[in-house]
């Protein structure tokens, strides 16, 4: 069901660099699976309203007081490339 | 002294440590060089030493260690996930349902090995290798708290934590031989557990008996205001005590019973086994309808997948974990790091999800989803009218080979059959063991209505006592 397209066009929107083999696993494992799922297609669910989540909690609020949050140090200290008080990345045009 | 230790329960611990009898510190070492000395790979990290433990020696958890999950992050200790692309990341703070239970007097043992971002069945899509089970060292533990209840099972940890998504406490407790308790959705806080399907983790008690569950369970539950999807639990969990099901209505439903489900005989055989105890202390026993659960696995792996696939777009190289460097500009970064540090099932959920995501397909399938998830809601409501609890076995299966199914996903994700419908609903269960099959123990679920926990292990008490499941095997 899925072809080599497919997976490919998802695996960009998913920001996944496969590999060729990946790519041919990916397609047949993905078709295997959504070949199961399909079957609830099938269902009449007509006027049914989707859940999205089980707990009846609207707009949990608070005041919106300033609180103190982690020095920059502590939060930089897992980062892999911290440029000075902040996160290093590449440039989005450099190649 | 050390082996009479751990054959002590967590709650008999607790208490002779609180009454004087043992020493905290003791018992701290005792279990950690047990976990240390670990040859199931259910750890990740061990604590090197007994942290202030006779500080707990007051507190009501008397400072019995605690075995944690790995995905629960602990400020300053390495909390990965089971995936490579967090390898060695020490969090700048603790999850709410670790320091509550470090406040009440369970300080960290160590972080337990699970399946990559809780995404299996089996741990054997761990980025730090597989677990074994204890008994029996060439089939999996289950997943994903499969390192959390090898480690209990075996007697490397008095009790532990885990998360369920799709069964990810209960089914791991089914084929390890103890009790795993997924509370209802909003019961404990999520702050601090590594996200994997937001609308459907829960964290809770992995344990070798009822009364240590609702003991760690009492501790953990609450309303966070780190998490504004918990809510304040409306009463207090006591311990349990029942010694009978006088009156109690149990509904085994055909769906999720028969052989529709791949339900092994074996494990037929003790669930049957289980109901006829159950019917001798007093329940009244009688099949029932869920109409919609046989499609609860199709629609677990429609939104669990695409709410993975958003939680996981954090891993991008830039604030924490892996990056693969180079001349590379920012989008082939992203793609070749997540590429590098996701394992093969992430993946194949992340993409699944994506697509179920995508345009042109998110109504046919994550909308469809949605609704069959509004079905399984009221099928469970209906029945609840009529029954106080369901009654499942745990898993169709008792443990497996290592390898088994590695090949074959679907199959894999069919060993979720009994599990995924309740948390698609938000409903307590439990899986106490009720035997053994061929050697491997069996799992007995009971599900409740929403917040029912306090009564759901009050029944489950009543049926351990007399199952009378002796785990001791898998600890020596």
């Amino acid at each position: 069901m899925l072809d080599r397209d497919q997976v490919l066009h998802v695996a960009r929107l998913a920001r996944l660099e496969l590999s060729e083999d990946e790519v041919e696993h990916m397609a047949t494992e993905l078709s295997h699976v959504l070949g199961h799922i399909e079957k609830i297609r099938e269902l009449n669910l007509e006027g049914v309203p989707p859940t999205s989540h089980v707990v009846d909690v609207v707009n949990a609020l608070r005041p919106d007081e300033p609180v103190p949050c982690l020095p920059v140090e502590v939060v930089l200290a897992a980062a892999p490339v911290p440029v000075e008080d902040g996160f290093g990345v590449p440039s989005p045009g450099a190649a | 002294m050390s082996t009479e230790l751990i054959e002590l329960t967590a709650a008999q611990a607790a208490e002779r440590v609180r009454a004087g009898e043992i020493s905290a510190e003791q018992l701290f070492e005792a279990y950690r060089e047990r976990a240390a000395a670990d040859e199931l790979n259910a750890f990740t990290w061990v604590a090197d030493g007994p942290p202030d433990a006779n500080s707990n020696a007051q507190l009501p958890l008397g400072g019995v260690p605690l075995a944690v999950k790995d995905l629960f992050c602990t400020e300053g200790v390495p909390s990965q996930a089971g995936s490579r692309i967090l390898e060695g990341y020490r969090p700048p703070y603790t999850a709410t349902v670790v320091r509550k239970l470090a406040e009440a007097g369970a300080p960290l043992l160590g972080k337990t090995n699970q399946d990559e971002f809780a995404m299996g069945s089996s741990n054997e899509n761990s980025g730090f290798g597989p677990v074994l089970n204890p008994w029996d060292r060439r089939r999996v533990p289950g997943g994903s708290s499969g390192g959390s209840a090898a480690a209990v099972a075996a007697g490397l940890a008095p009790w532990a934590i885990g998360t369920d998504t799709g069964g990810s406490i209960r089914q791991p407790a089914a084929l390890c031989g103890i009790v795993g308790c997924k509370p209802t959705y909003g019961a404990c806080s999520r702050y601090g557990m590594i996200a994997f399907a937001s609308s459907l983790d829960q964290a809770g008690p992995l344990t070798r008996n009822v009364t240590d569950a609702a003991l760690l369970l009492r501790h953990m539950v609450g309303h966070d205001k780190c998490d504004s999807t918990s809510v304040p639990f409306p009463e207090e969990i006591v311990m349990p005590r029942s010694e009978d099901l006088k009156g109690v209505r149990l509904g085994v439903p055909e769906e999720l019973t028969g052989a529709d489900g791949g339900v092994e005989p074996g494990v037929k055989a003790s669930f049957d086994a289980t109901l006829e105890l159950a019917a001798k202390l007093g329940a009244e026993i009688e099949s029932c309808r869920l109409p919609h659960a046989p499609h609860a696995l199709s629609a677990y792996y429609l939104i669990a997948p695409a709410e993975a696939s958003a939680n996981l777009a954090r891993y991008d190289g830039v604030r924490y974990g892996l990056r693969v460097d180079g001349e590379l500009d920012l989008t082939t970064m992203y793609s070749r790091t997540r590429d590098k540090g996701f394992g093969a099932e992430v993946k194949r959920r992340i993409m699944l999800g994506t697509y179920a995501l995508s345009s042109g397909y998110y109504d046919a399938y994550y909308g469809t989803a949605q609704k069959v998830r509004t079905k399984i809601t009221e099928d469970f409501r209906q029945a609840f009218e009529r029954f106080d609890f369901i009654v499942t076995p745990t898993s169709p299966w008792t443990a497996f080979e290592l390898g088994a199914k590695t090949d074959d996903p679907l199959a894999m994700y069919l060993n979720d059959f009994c599990t995924v419908p309740m948390p698609l609903a938000g409903i307590p269960a439990i899986s106490i063991p009720s035997g053994l099959s061929d050697g491997l123990p069996v799992g007995f679920q009971l599900a409740g209505p929403a917040f029912s926990e306090r009564r759901l292990l009050d029944a489950a008490y009543a049926l351990e006592q007399v199952i009378g499941f002796d785990g001791s095997e898998a600890r020596r």
